[in-house]
């Protein structure tokens, strides 16, 4: 620009001009002479009507295709009611409505768990001695889509239970409630295995999630279960995208399909890495989008990680009752990973649960299809 | 249409002259995209080509600075959709809706917990960064008193009201603070335009709902000269969060993907209209309102109005904000090695965590805090934190014998005793076999560490 105005004071003065070396063909002269040749005319017009020939595009919604889906997963089978998870062909809501709301499946423990937070034992405290009461209490309560039950209690440091012990655990939850089960065995990687394994048995055909097959066990088998009693497999890895396809692709050679998978890239908590979490499932998902089979599966978050946060749990007069701070890091925590593209939540506290679930519920919906008030008048309207 | 490397490249001298201190002009090009270099260390530029380049670089998203020059807040200047791609500029700034209609007591106050609200986490001290301060009287006399009373506070401040008079009013008396302008909407379009550019201030575009409609008044904007917008497409709640969240994608998309001028600008939400519904009681509304603020920053708000000041609901806000901002290309790690704490001698304590930094500055603050003498061990885990590098492996018994080879611990103390996380519990006997030291559980939370070695030394 500042040549051209160079040219155009030649050009006030000058009646012709020679160019060497002329560069430009005829279209472009026109194109790039025409307005400033008008703004030199004229000088005395306003700054702000200058730009005024800014060009006017139309609007049209970045909506973009993509060339992978997710597979959708059932869980529930037999006497239970079916939930189905995933299944998403698009990213965003506004591209296509996702064909299923998240879930959430409450906590549940195979034994009384005095180390749970105050603010979860308050709803659970009459019937934590049982796991059948207290699955009972989820659902019928607090309208749990899934439970999941932990059978902490066969952790040779905690109780030492027996598989056998656990499945009649397993059987007693059946028999209390008819949604979805999750079966979580204790953490120890030796034992677990097995503890799945007799726990499948005992829920044979009812579609249960097996929690979990990863690298540091014998995944082998509890895929083997999974496929033998008719369950889906929950496929742990730590943060890692690398990871998670290779024991994806392992678990597939075990016979798995897509819609036996679920995965877990692991949550970490609020203000504990949730960067981590949120870049990993972001990444998951869109290059489940973009077509990669090894990923194209649905997501599962440890929600419940967030009440191990100290903000969630310590009490301490200046951050305020940990009655909310509790409920409210664990839905911040479930919040950020729904965002990111999980589709099943492990949870504790009811209203953590409730406010996920609203916010999840939307994802079913077209674009502006909900009542929304008006909103013009809102700086005199606000009032609280 | 995402600006490469090799876009910029095209433009450079691509001389390798070297004075950048860079090897080619190629890194220098991928220094540039990165922000860690710019176009002022080539000194061989020419003024066409650094033009272009100029315009190339600009972010997708305007930076926009509000407040006055000595306490100014900066949002906007993002680049990418995805925090991993490169990382996210200028957090959310989170500002706080005063009436103009408070009891002059109580408006004091509220102004004053607000400036004085902090939080510490993991050695930063975490705030909130300005005042919404509303017309809710509807009168441009009181709004004018109200931006008085908050003018001498120097304090950043956002101007909410549809009005134009009262608009003007307000900004006669604090308009030379670079207050934000809430906002121009079809409406009022032209008489705010002609108060930000008489101000010299940030205007907000209001058009709840409608897209296309925000994208003609945003064009109008520009052609009016206002070069500082900021876009409110509504905050829908409840039932319409999922058309929040839609048009923030949208324009989000639209300023990065398409480079459309019209939504190159950063995003402003309103949580606060959460409480418009009046449901539930006061914890409830507290609660739904973080709700929406947490969903909106995840998804690309820039700056938010929050009715709220109770330390519980902005905590989890605060501590998102830093988590999401943080830049991904940086490792979040501390050294591994020997930290002392107090005056160590040869019967200090030992203890075990992990170098991942929030671990490290979590349990360093316990330490401190709790007027601890001793010394703390820092494993490299790769920057995982002690439950995630169990299970990951990076924390098990040889590395942590490594360790204690490689500090020399074992020669400054006489009892070769390690206190390790209650969380590693599972590992201890592995530890204990490869290290050859004795091993005690200590608590799960490093807030218990100052209570669980002074029962250590009572015994």
């Amino acid at each position: 620009m500042d040549k051209l105005t160079e040219l155009l004071k030649l050009l006030q003065n000058t009646k012709s001009i020679e160019i060497k070396e002329f560069r430009m063909d005829v279209d472009e002269l026109e194109l790039y002479m025409m307005p400033a040749v008008q703004q030199a005319i004229q000088k005395t017009v306003e700054v702000r009507e200058k730009v005024e020939a800014l060009p006017e595009e139309e609007f049209n919604p970045p909506v973009r295709s993509y060339p992978g889906e997710v597979a959708q997963v059932k869980l529930g089978d037999g006497t239970r009611k079916s939930v189905y998870l995933g299944g998403q062909k698009a990213l965003y809501r506004f591209e296509e409505p996702q064909p299923n709301p998240p879930v959430v499946t409450f906590d549940v423990f195979d034994i009384p768990m005095p180390g749970l937070p105050r603010p979860i034992r308050e709803h659970f405290s009459d019937v934590m001695e049982d796991p059948g009461d207290w699955a009972r209490k989820a659902v019928k309560e607090y309208g749990a889509n899934m439970v999941t039950i932990h059978l902490i209690g066969t952790g040779p440091k905690v109780m030492d239970k027996s598989p056998r012990d656990a499945a009649r655990d397993i059987e007693e939850v059946l028999q209390a409630v008819d949604v979805p089960l999750v079966i979580g065995g204790s953490g120890d990687p030796e034992k677990d295995p097995l503890v799945l394994e007799k726990a499948a048995e005992a829920a044979e055909g009812e579609r249960c999630l097996l929690a979990s097959a990863n690298l540091d066990l014998d995944y082998r088998k509890v895929a083997r279960a999974a496929i033998d009693y008719n369950h889906a497999v929950l496929s742990w890895a730590i943060t890692d995208v690398n990871m998670q396809k290779t024991l994806n692709r392992y678990l597939m050679k075990e016979g798995l399909t897509r819609e036996d998978i679920v995965m877990d890239p692991t949550t970490c908590a609020l203000g504990y890495g949730i960067e981590f979490s949120i870049d990993v499932i972001t990444r998951t998902r869109l290059a489940a989008l973009k077509g990669d089979a090894d990923l194209q599966m649905p997501m599962s978050s440890g929600t419940t990680n967030a009440w191990g946060s100290r903000e969630a749990w310590m009490k301490k007069d200046e951050w305020g009752p940990t009655d909310y701070r509790g409920p409210l890091w664990e839905i911040v925590t479930g919040l950020t990973m729904m965002l990111s593209g999980v589709d099943i939540f492990m949870m504790l506290h009811p209203t953590s649960v409730k406010l996920l679930r609203e916010i999840g519920e939307t994802f079913t919906r077209e674009y502006m299809t909900a009542e929304t008030p008006d909103l013009r008048e809102w700086i005199t309207e606000l009032d609280y | 249409m995402q600006v490469t490397a090799m876009d910029v490249y095209r433009l450079l001298p691509k001389s390798n002259c070297g004075k950048c201190n860079e090897a080619s002009c190629m890194a220098f090009a991928t220094k540039l995209i990165e922000k860690e270099l710019t176009l002022d260390d080539c000194p061989q530029l020419s003024g066409d080509e650094r033009q272009e380049l100029e315009e190339l670089l600009a972010p997708a998203v305007k930076e926009i600075s509000f407040g006055p020059e000595n306490r100014k807040v900066t949002i906007g200047g993002d680049q990418v959709l995805y925090r991993y791609e490169l990382t996210y500029y200028n957090p959310t700034a989170l500002v706080i809706d005063l009436p103009d209609d408070l009891p002059e007591d109580e408006f004091m106050g509220r102004a004053e917990d607000i400036q004085t609200l902090s939080f510490e986490r993991t050695g930063e001290t975490l705030t909130l960064d300005g005042i919404a301060l509303r017309n809710k009287s509807g009168s441009p006399e009181k709004f004018a008193e109200a931006a008085e009373r908050l003018g001498g506070m120097g304090y950043p401040l956002l101007l909410c009201s549809f009005n134009p008079e009262a608009m003007e009013a307000a900004l006669r008396v604090v308009g030379d603070q670079r207050p934000i302008i809430y906002a121009a909407t079809e409406e009022n379009l032209d008489e705010m335009a002609e108060l930000a550019l008489k101000y010299e201030c940030p205007v907000v575009l209001f058009a709840p709902g409608d897209l296309e409609g925000m994208k003609r008044l945003s064009w109008k904007l520009r052609s009016m000269g206002v070069a500082d917008i900021i876009l409110d497409p509504g905050t829908f709640t409840g039932e319409g969060i999922g058309d929040t969240i839609d048009n923030f994608v949208m324009i989000r998309r639209l300023a990065v993907e398409e480079r459309d001028a019209d939504f190159r600008f950063p995003i402003l939400g309103v949580p606060a209209l959460s409480r418009l519904s009046g449901e539930g009681d006061a914890v409830e509304e507290n609660i739904r309102e973080a709700t929406v603020a947490a969903t909106l920053m995840n998804r690309y708000a820039d700056i938010l109005i929050l009715g709220g000041t109770e330390i519980w609901e902005l905590m989890p806000l605060l501590t998102l904000r830093q988590g999401l901002y943080t830049d991904p290309r940086k490792p979040q790690t501390v050294d591994p090695g020997v930290y002392e704490f107090g005056e160590v001698d040869e019967d200090s304590p030992v203890i075990l965590t992990t170098n991942f930094s929030l671990t490290y500055y979590t349990v360093e603050g316990d330490l401190k805090s709790g007027d601890v003498t001793a010394y703390l061990l820092v494993l490299d885990t790769e920057g995982r934190a002690v439950d995630v590098s169990l299970a990951g492996g990076q924390l098990n018994g040889p590395a942590v014998a490594d360790l204690i080879k490689d500090t020399g611990i074992e020669e400054r103390v006489k009892n070769k005793v390690l206190i390790i996380p209650g969380l590693v519990a599972p590992a201890s006997g592995e530890i204990e076999d490869d290290t050859g030291w004795r091993v005690l559980v200590g608590p799960r939370d490093s807030s218990g560490i100052p209570d669980f070695l002074e029962k250590l030394a009572s015994e």
